[in-house]
């Protein structure tokens, strides 16, 4: 089978899934080279190229000045124009790779696989893979017939970064085969999320409430602590959903990305979509109810407790610990 | 505008345990509670206060077999019009391009200018909606949290992108949309409105009836197939703090001050 | 002497035209005023003639509730009671008229003598009663009839207005009385009035002038009193003082049956209502006549948002202006002049969604209001209303569905419903599930959603059982075949899934075979008296306990803590809307060396914990949290421990002694769970009693 990887980028910097992608490529065909596919324009696809020849041993560089913007509806079209028949195409399961698989996978006339977090094996042209359903409560073991081609996308951060010793890739450069594109869907533009004056990805150390916090009235706790701490407030989807916060303090996939030394997640469960935008490997400090919480899992330090107990508890420890009163420390 | 809205019924996730059946090759069915899933609702919603801007009317519709008629109901007392039930032996265990297929001969014997979906549902593949688009040749957008009608040709829809930000396409009709959860507040739907649907015909169309060739959908044309479920073995855990809240509290402190953040 | 002359008098003619315009517009007043009232939606209140009546005589007659306000209703008292007994002598001056020459035809007997006198004190006491009020309001304005703007537009100046036409009618009859006094003294030396009124010292200070200009003032005072007398009349059904003619109407007809709520429709069963088109109400024309009526009848008074715990914790949500704005709407869509226009929706133009979503049912506003004016069955029809068109907030939802599809809120499996009771309390206390295999019982412990299901409050539920096993009660528990009571859910409008979840429970009552029914929730306890019919009859256990402990069935051990102040907080369900105040007291009061406190708004003045059932799910803006308020008022009562009798309210406090920062200086606790710890027990093994929870330790 021919691998390939669709690589994501965003002004000239590439996605951390592009080395992840590779080593799920390896996992699927531990002997194969699989290819590298960038789209874009100018001076950023180039830096782009440049940068993942260094871990992939083929570049497909496609420009086209239609494709500056990723937009899910052309790139489709321009990949059904150059992967070859039978090719599996991994993708990063997320925003992009929700708007283009599906459909491309049926121009294509293969298999599609969503939202993969691990490679079980491969018999013939059985590929063995684990996913999750019902929100993660339970795993399942999915068996998908590659024999026309496959388009599997890939959960963000299931695989690790692939970081062998780095290669000279060879860039081909497949733009003129793919021509002119058009779609009846176009970009306009996009509207960049307020931040409402506390910018959460610049905090060392972020309270972040989920669920377990039950009402609007008590997200006050966590600003205390907050507050004592020098720390912000973040939370989880389901907080802003129920508009307790605002969506700029929400980390997740959809959400905002953060690199924070110290994670206090209180009352979250744990969905996956939340982790994911925590990166850098803080220290992470799940305070829950519930002992089985997920967040368990992933945390590094947990306290079964009542965060509406905990919480208050804490903060009195920090002033202390600080010497600094309660109504000192500006709101944040 | 004529609009459908895909729909599926799913177990309810907020009120179910979803846990492995003593088998170990299921998970156990026996005590769960069906609903409509959750993104569809909101698209059913959506539609319905895009029918109540420019006017038209809202189809539901869904592939499966009797149990599945109650959320169809559901989403007529909610406000839909119409609702179609696809319903043939022959469908059973097809996967995701089975599904879209089946829906696409549907679609093909009628006339929609928007065809909604949610995002995902209880297997999360988020496939449904992408591959309909593509066999119908249909443009695509997922993750739609905001719609607003240009006009007759031509709609405007917002998706969600990372970091809360959103990315504005305009989407030529008729064409193909997942929709997001969070994109509106969906009606209540009582018992009592319930109860006034419950009398209305639901057409069950067959894949004779749509002209579906049986070997392109069901169990035999399925590329993916689940195999089993099962409970991954807890590789890490954390470690636990024990003690009183004082203790703990202690503690925790110690540790953000190694971790440097602390001052 | 002076004699009366027959009533056909020069400028009698002036006199008769004011007399039928006066009748003729106000009939026509009237009458436009009734309008809306015949059109609107049938309301069933006359039966049950003599408690009406006798609730009549109680509440209007002899103002029953006015005292509440000590200061206010005590003017009140007297305004009304001088109205009633000047009613004989104003109807006189009319209809009778003024004679022609100050000439009395029969000489006054001793009735009508004493009859001169109660009336001329009773003007000069109405008089000074309404200069009063009127000084009350311009200058001390009491908080209550104040209108923050968000709850509408006030109308201050209406109310003063009014008490000045009221001291100007006492004027005007003290000037007519006063005049003819002075005449008569003139000629016979004699003055009949009695000293010290109005009318005295208008007829002292006129003792000097002459004939002549006595019978101008005389002449004077009567038209000023007739003008005024039916400027009054036509004017009241304008305004506040409506209230004077529609309140023995809005007595008589007010609801008799406390703890429960009207009908979808009157006159449609609960099998029928598939047939009901709309639900609730929607537009003004929804509204009962009663409801209308009650419009008409509010005076203003503000005591019912004085003592609403919305109000008060700063909801959007104020009884007062509810009736007012709808009063006012009213006025506007029916005028007296002009044509009607109706239709509108309130939702969104008169009330918001907030405002009616707001309310916790606590039923204080109906408890204070002099004119029992009905507030919980008009929020019910107007959640109907919105439920109906699908309008219910998005947190309310989940635990409908919840509701609908697990028989719980909390979307817990209905299977786990008995779980409570199993696994190491079944050691202790075995509680039998009548599934109709263990044998049946006498007595249900009707258990309800929040006691089954919540970790903390399962507590409350293993207490009961504790207490019904030591009193050797042959009980048991429906268990997984129980759904919750619906009580809330049909308060919060969803009337089809409460009927669906009563008939379902009614159904495993009777299948149980059980003659009686216990329960430690009041909310659960009001739904199985007042909203279920044909079941046995159902006790709560505070009442349980006090008998048994009358009974020496249950003996009480000493409090040893000897810093432990308690105070009982009155559950508005088992309280105010069912009058159980002094069972769940006795019981307190039987504990050795227990040290009670009263808060001052205890007993029908409770003040309701916050809310619970589908309160507790629901997210309201508020200032502060009803909850955080009542706990505050538990430690000005120099309380510690307060006692409570329902598990929402021990939700409610628990949290707000937590918001309010009084963690370590006061814990609540269960009077079951009090009552369990404090039972003196045969020493058994060690598995016999569980431990106490972390939250009595110091109780």
């Amino acid at each position: 089978m021919r691998t390939f990887a669709y690589i994501l980028h965003k002004a000239g910097v590439v996605d951390d899934s592009a080395t992840e992608l590779l080593t799920a490529a390896k996992k699927l065909d531990p002997g194969a080279s699989p290819i590298a596919i960038v789209t874009g324009w100018g001076p950023d696809l180039d830096s782009v190229c440049d940068r993942v020849r260094t871990f992939y041993g083929e570049v497909w560089k496609i420009g086209s000045e239609a494709l500056a913007y990723p937009n899910a509806e052309l790139v489709r079209s321009a990949l059904v124009k150059v992967l070859p028949t039978g090719s599996v195409l991994l993708v990063a399961h997320e925003h992009f790779g929700i708007d283009l698989s599906p459909g491309l996978s049926v121009k294509l006339n293969s298999a599609f696989v969503s939202d993969v977090l691990d490679i079980d094996g491969v018999e013939g042209t059985q590929v063995k893979v684990v996913r999750q359903e019902f929100g993660g409560q339970i795993s399942t073991h999915v068996r998908c017939d590659v024999s026309s081609g496959a388009v599997i996308n890939v959960r963000p951060g299931a695989f690790k970064a692939a970081n062998g010793a780095p290669v000279l890739g060879q860039i081909v450069d497949m733009s003129d085969e793919v021509g002119a594109l058009s779609a009846k869907r176009r970009y306009i533009e996009t509207l960049v999320a307020e931040s409402g004056g506390v910018d959460i990805t610049k905090y060392d150390v972020l309270i972040s409430v989920g669920r377990g916090i039950q009402e609007q009235g008590n997200v006050g706790i966590a600003q205390e602590l907050a507050d004592a701490m020098g720390a912000a407030v973040s939370c989880s989807r389901p907080v802003v959903d129920a508009k307790w916060m605002e969506k700029s303090r929400q980390v997740g996939s959809s959400g905002k990305t953060v690199k924070p030394k110290v994670y206090m997640a209180c009352g979250i469960s744990g969905a996956f979509q939340h982790l994911a935008g925590i990166k850098g490997n803080p220290l992470i400090i799940a305070v829950n109810k519930n002992p089985k919480a997920p967040i368990f899992q992933v945390a590094d330090v947990g306290i079964v407790a009542d965060i509406l107990e905990f919480l208050p508890e804490l903060t009195n420890k920090v002033r202390e610990a600080r010497g600094i009163s309660a109504k000192a420390g500006g709101r944040q | 505008m004529e609009i459908l809205v895909c729909v599926k019924r799913v177990p309810d996730t907020s009120e179910n345990e979803i846990v492995l059946n003593s088998a170990g090759n299921d998970i156990e069915r026996d005590d769960l509670v069906f609903s409509v899933n959750e993104w569809d609702n909101y698209a059913v919603e959506e539609a319905l206060q895009i029918a109540d801007r420019v006017g038209g009317n809202v189809t539901v519709v869904t592939v499966g077999g009797e149990d599945d008629e109650e959320v169809l109901r559901r989403e007529m007392a909610m406000g839909a019009k119409h609702a179609v039930l696809i319903s043939d032996e022959a469908f059973e265990g097809s996967d995701g391009k089975g599904l879209a297929t089946i829906l696409k001969a549907f679609i093909e014997k009628g006339n929609y200018d928007l065809i909604l979906t949610g995002v995902q549902a209880d297997d999360g593949c988020a496939q449904v909606g992408g591959m309909l688009a593509a066999m119908l040749d249909y443009p695509f957008a997922s993750l739609v949290n905001a719609i607003e009608v240009l006009d007759g040709k031509r709609i405007k829809v917002c998706r969600e992108i990372e970091g809360g930000n959103k990315e504005v396409n305009e989407v030529d009709l008729p064409c193909v949309l997942s929709i997001q959860t969070g994109i509106n507040e969906p009606r209540y739907v009582g018992m009592r409105g319930i109860r006034q649907v419950a009398s209305i015909e639901i057409p069950t169309p067959c894949a004779a009836d749509l002209g579906i060739d049986p070997a392109t959908v069901g169990a035999a044309a399925a590329k993916v197939r689940r195999v089993d479920y099962f409970v991954p073995a807890v590789t890490k855990q954390a470690e636990m703090l024990q003690g009183s809240n004082e203790e703990i509290a202690d503690k925790v402190i110690e540790l953000a001050k190694a971790k440097g953040g602390f001052r | 002497m002076i004699a009366i002359q027959d009533w056909l008098t020069p400028a009698r003619l002036l006199f008769l035209i004011i007399h039928i315009l006066g009748l003729a517009c106000f009939t026509y007043i009237a009458a436009r005023r009734i309008a809306p009232l015949v059109r609107a939606e049938r309301d069933f209140r006359f039966d049950r003639t003599l408690v009406r009546a006798g609730r009549l005589l109680q509440y209007w007659l002899a103002q029953w509730r006015h005292p509440r306000y000590r200061f206010a209703g005590t003017i009140h008292i007297l305004i009304f009671a001088g109205f009633l007994l000047l009613a004989t002598r104003a109807f006189y001056v009319i209809i009778f008229g003024f004679p022609e020459q100050f000439v009395l035809g029969v000489e006054p007997g001793a009735i009508s003598q004493f009859y001169g006198f109660v009336t001329d004190w009773a003007t000069t006491v109405v008089f000074v009663c309404a200069i009063i009020a009127a000084i009350r309001r311009m200058v001390f304005r009491p908080a209550r009839y104040a209108v923050p703007a968000r709850y509408g537009k006030g109308h201050p100046a209406d109310a003063i207005f009014l008490l000045g036409l009221i001291a100007l009618l006492m004027f005007a009859d003290s000037l007519f009385v006063g005049s003819a006094a002075a005449a008569q003294a003139q000629q016979t030396n004699a003055n009949e009035l009695a000293t010290l009124t109005l009318p005295w010292a208008v007829s002292t200070f006129l003792a000097t002038a002459d004939m002549a200009a006595l019978w101008n003032v005389h002449l004077g005072a009567f038209f000023l009193h007739q003008l005024t007398f039916y400027f009054l009349l036509c004017y009241r059904p304008f305004g506040i003082q409506f209230h004077v003619e529609t309140s023995q109407f809005s007595v008589y007809f007010a609801k008799l049956d406390r703890g429960t709520v009207k009908p979808v429709r009157w006159g449609v069963t609960s099998a029928n209502l598939d047939q009901v088109k709309s639900f609730g109400v929607k537009t003004f024309e929804d509204f009962t006549w009663k409801h209308m009526l009650d419009f008409y009848s509010c005076a203003d008074c503000g005591r019912c948002s004085d003592n609403c715990p919305a109000n008060a914790a700063g909801r959007p949500l104020s009884p007062r202006f509810l009736t007012i704005k709808a009063r006012d709407y009213c006025f506007q869509h029916y005028p007296v002049l002009g044509s009607s226009t109706n239709g509108q929706a309130l939702i969104g133009n008169l009330y918001s969604e907030d405002e009616i979503w707001s309310c916790t049912t606590c039923g204080a506003c109906e408890e204070e209001c002099p004119l029992l004016i009905e507030y919980i069955d008009k929020i019910v029809d107007l959640r109907r209303g919105l439920v109906d068109d699908g309008n219910v907030p998005q947190s309310l939802q989940k635990p409908l569905k919840a509701l609908e599809s697990r028989g719980n809120p909390y979307g817990k499996l209905d299977k786990k419903r008995g779980e409570w009771a199993k696994k190491e309390f079944q050691q202790a206390c075995r509680v039998k599930v009548l599934d109709g295999k263990n044998g049946g019982a006498d007595t249900l412990y009707f258990v309800d959603s929040i006691t089954s299901y919540d970790d903390r409050i399962q507590a409350i539920g293993r207490a009961t059982a504790r207490i019904l096993d030591h009193c050797g009660e042959n009980f048991g528990i429906l268990g997984a075949a129980e759904r919750d009571s619906g009580h809330d859910v049909r308060r919060f409008g969803e009337e089809m899934l409460f009927l669906s979840l009563r008939d379902h429970n009614a159904d495993a009552i009777k299948a149980a075979g059980v003659n009686r029914i216990v329960t430690a929730d009041p909310h659960a306890y009001n739904a199985l008296k007042h909203d279920y019919t044909d079941i046995p009859q159902v006790e709560h256990i505070s009442q349980y306990v006090a008998r048994e402990v009358k009974q020496g069935h249950i003996k009480l051990s000493r409090i040893d803590n000897e810093d432990a102040i308690y105070t009982y907080h009155d559950p508005c369900y088992l309280g105010r809307h069912n009058q159980i105040y002094d069972d769940p007291r006795e019981v307190l009061d039987s504990i050795p060396g227990l040290k009670r406190v009263e808060m001052n708004r205890c007993r029908d003045r409770s003040f309701c914990c916050g809310g619970g059932g589908l309160m507790l799910f629901y997210e309201p803006k508020e200032d502060e949290r009803i909850g955080v308020k009542r706990v505050r008022m538990a430690a000005e009562a120099g309380a510690n421990v307060i006692v409570t009798a329902c598990p929402f309210c021990m939700v409610n406090i628990e949290d707000a002694i937590k918001v309010a920062a009084l963690e370590g200086k006061m814990t609540a606790i269960d009077l079951a769970e009090l009552v369990d710890l404090h039972t003196v027990r045969q020493p058994q093994s060690d598995l016999e009693r569980t431990q106490p929870t972390e939250l009595v330790k110091n109780a």
